[in-house]
């Protein structure tokens, strides 16, 4: 019973992290149908800057608003600087620059901040355990991480179904040439977007390192993850994104808590069945 | 009658383009041939190095290429060709000749198994996915100790003997090499001028008009993607032989980001191509280890976004244009 409760809280936490990344990837491919493959040196990167940030200050919202911004201007200066260049129909292109975009960031990384494994507790207010029923505790600071990834999914809801821009995001999905024919994707939207996912990233690599740390690999592991989730859950679509990243992390922790010598598949199996049954996703639009 | 002339002017095209290249190639091989006799020993092991690359390339490139699918995962297949080759003559002292078979149909299935996951894609996805398995590869070679050694590696690899030479010296074991690469070259020539290369250049340029055109694209793509998990598992056993002693690393995401930035670097869809490629990435490699050592993955980050900005047809593409507007002069 403990182990499962264990389980469920895990999930969720995971959860939450994994809707937080993989939201501001399905942004960008959905609307710009670019697969950026630097999405999860974004948040590695944002990390690591956080750190530095909260080892000098030791200010915990100074360190997660410097690992959002780092990989929002990262995000910037990729779109800005190359993939504008691009037209709307060179995917491959843009999907190989993105991934010479990683290998760099990940070598700068190991650079600066060396191969070693970091940990960050988070917060003080929000360390230590808190006491549930039946006599099972856990670290306050996951239910935080829940809290604002539930508020995060409801906001980023309203944005992609009310707002403009989320109108265009959808269009973009459903036909992309369309909506450039239309004159309404200008590059402006795009950067825009494009920021905003990276922010995301970034924000999501401070707030998950007291859960999952952070080290070398943490790149290509989380853009796998999130790219899973967007293929789960379906390409620009928010409510995807959520039940997908609940349905990866409930099959990532279950696997690592039961049968942890397979941990490093568990996550392949889901991709695999998805993509045999429904290539488009779980509740995928278009393509 | 009409039918018989059009048929005799297509040979003769044929025959003239093949001419051109067979040219070319042939030039190539004399220097490959000739080159061991004028550069100092530890060159001699870099051009087999540059040699099992670029058989590595020719199969992904025939993927690439010709058929229009990047994969980001080729390291599984020449890692596992390796590891094949080296468990089964080192652990189970199994021939070497049944051992280097072996591996290479081990490879070529678990490409046939990745490819049916990896074909429900395309263009982007099917890179992610391709780089997905490749790294679940890799972690099943880093746990599994008890077979690949883990991360203390696989060593005590050993050439076998070839007819009455000893591979154990550089240069014997380079013609070796050169003797695959050759092998692979044709192998390829033949592949994509036959029907089935044709229509694997048909799928590249427009995989739904193939369809209606009542060809099962799946099967072909799917029989390609094998090729060129083949090609890697060869280059994989020669490799362990070359070092003599295998890393797990060998699996994962850097040889594979290697060889698929040798085959846009040479350029995809080119016979000459993932030669120029391999020997433009194995060169730079060993210039930039010895004034940077170190930084090699960021220079081949680099390598992907220069590339992709400026030159996406590669090398031979470039050439190409530039005597293109010299002629036009």
């Amino acid at each position: 019973m403990t182990t499962l409760a264990q389980v469920g809280l895990n999930t969720a936490s995971l959860a939450s992290l994994l809707f937080l990344v993989a939201a501001g990837l399905s942004l960008t491919f959905g609307l710009m149908r670019v697969l950026n493959m630097t999405h999860g040196s974004f948040y590695l990167l944002g990390a690591y800057v956080g750190l530095t940030v909260w080892r000098t200050t030791g200010n915990t919202p100074l360190a997660i608003l410097a690992s959002s911004l780092t990989a929002a201007v990262a995000g910037g200066i990729i779109y800005w600087g190359f993939l504008k260049r691009f037209s709307v129909l060179d995917e491959m292109p843009q999907a190989l620059l993105t991934f010479g975009a990683l290998l760099v960031i990940a070598d700068f990384t190991m650079w600066r901040w060396g191969a070693d494994f970091f940990s960050f507790p988070g917060p003080a207010f929000l360390r230590g355990p808190v006491e549930l029923v039946g006599g099972i505790s856990y670290p306050k600071y996951r239910f935080f991480l829940m809290g604002s990834g539930l508020v995060l999914a409801i906001g980023l809801y309203l944005f992609v179904a009310r707002t403009k821009i989320g109108a265009l995001v959808r269009a973009g999905v459903d036909d992309k040439l369309m909506v450039q024919a239309l004159g309404i994707n200008t590059p402006m939207v795009f950067l825009g977007v494009f920021v905003f996912g990276s922010f995301l990233a970034g924000f999501a690599g401070m707030m998950g390192a007291p859960f999952l740390g952070i080290n070398p690999g943490l790149d290509f592991e989380v853009l796998i993850l999130a790219f899973v989730v967007v293929i789960v859950g379906g390409v620009g679509n928010i409510e995807g994104a959520f039940v997908g990243a609940i349905l990866v992390a409930l099959i990532d922790t279950a696997t690592k808590t039961y049968y942890p010598e397979l941990a490093w598949f568990s996550i392949y199996v889901p991709m695999a069945v998805i993509l045999a049954v429904r290539p488009r996703g779980l509740l995928g639009r278009g393509a | 009658m009409s039918t018989s002339t059009r048929v005799a002017a297509k040979n003769r095209m044929g025959i003239g383009s093949l001419a051109t290249g067979t040219y070319a190639m042939l030039g190539v091989l004399v220097l490959f041939v000739i080159l061991p006799h004028f550069i100092p020993g530890y060159y001699v092991g870099v051009l087999t190095r540059v040699i099992i690359f670029a058989i590595f390339a020719i199969g992904l490139n025939l993927l690439m290429g010709y058929t229009g699918l990047p994969s980001l995962g080729q390291g599984a297949y020449f890692g596992t060709g390796a590891f094949g080759v080296g468990v089964m003559t080192v652990t189970y002292n199994v021939p070497h000749p049944i051992g280097m078979v072996g591996a290479v149909v081990i490879a070529g299935l678990m490409a046939a198994v990745y490819g049916l996951v990896a074909l429900r894609a395309r263009g982007a996805y099917f890179l992610l996915i391709t780089m997905a398995l490749t790294l679940s590869t890799w972690a099943i070679a880093f746990t599994w100790r008890s077979l690949t050694g883990g991360e203390d590696g696989f060593p005590g690899v050993t050439r076998p003997g070839f007819l009455p030479w000893s591979l154990t010296s550089e240069v014997n074991y380079y013609y070796f090499t050169l003797f695959f690469l050759v092998a692979a070259v044709v192998a390829f020539v033949l592949i994509v001028r036959s029907p089935f290369g044709l229509a694997l250049q048909g799928i590249r340029e427009n995989e739904q008009r193939m369809r209606s055109l009542g060809y099962n694209t799946w099967l072909y793509m799917y029989i390609a993607f094998i090729m060129a998990g083949v090609f890697g598992g060869v280059a994989g056993v020669l490799n362990a032989y070359s070092v003599g002693a295998i890393s797990p690393e060998w699996t994962n995401i850097l040889p594979s980001a290697e060889v698929l930035l040798m085959v846009i670097l040479g350029g995809p869809g080119t016979i000459i191509g993932p030669l120029v490629g391999a020997g433009a990435i194995i060169g730079a490699s060993e210039i930039l280890n010895i004034h940077f050592p170190e930084r090699w993955i960021m220079f081949l980050g680099g390598g992907y976004i220069v590339f992709m900005l400026f030159a996406r047809d590669g090398m031979v593409g470039l050439v190409r244009r530039l005597l293109r507007r010299w002629s036009k002069r």
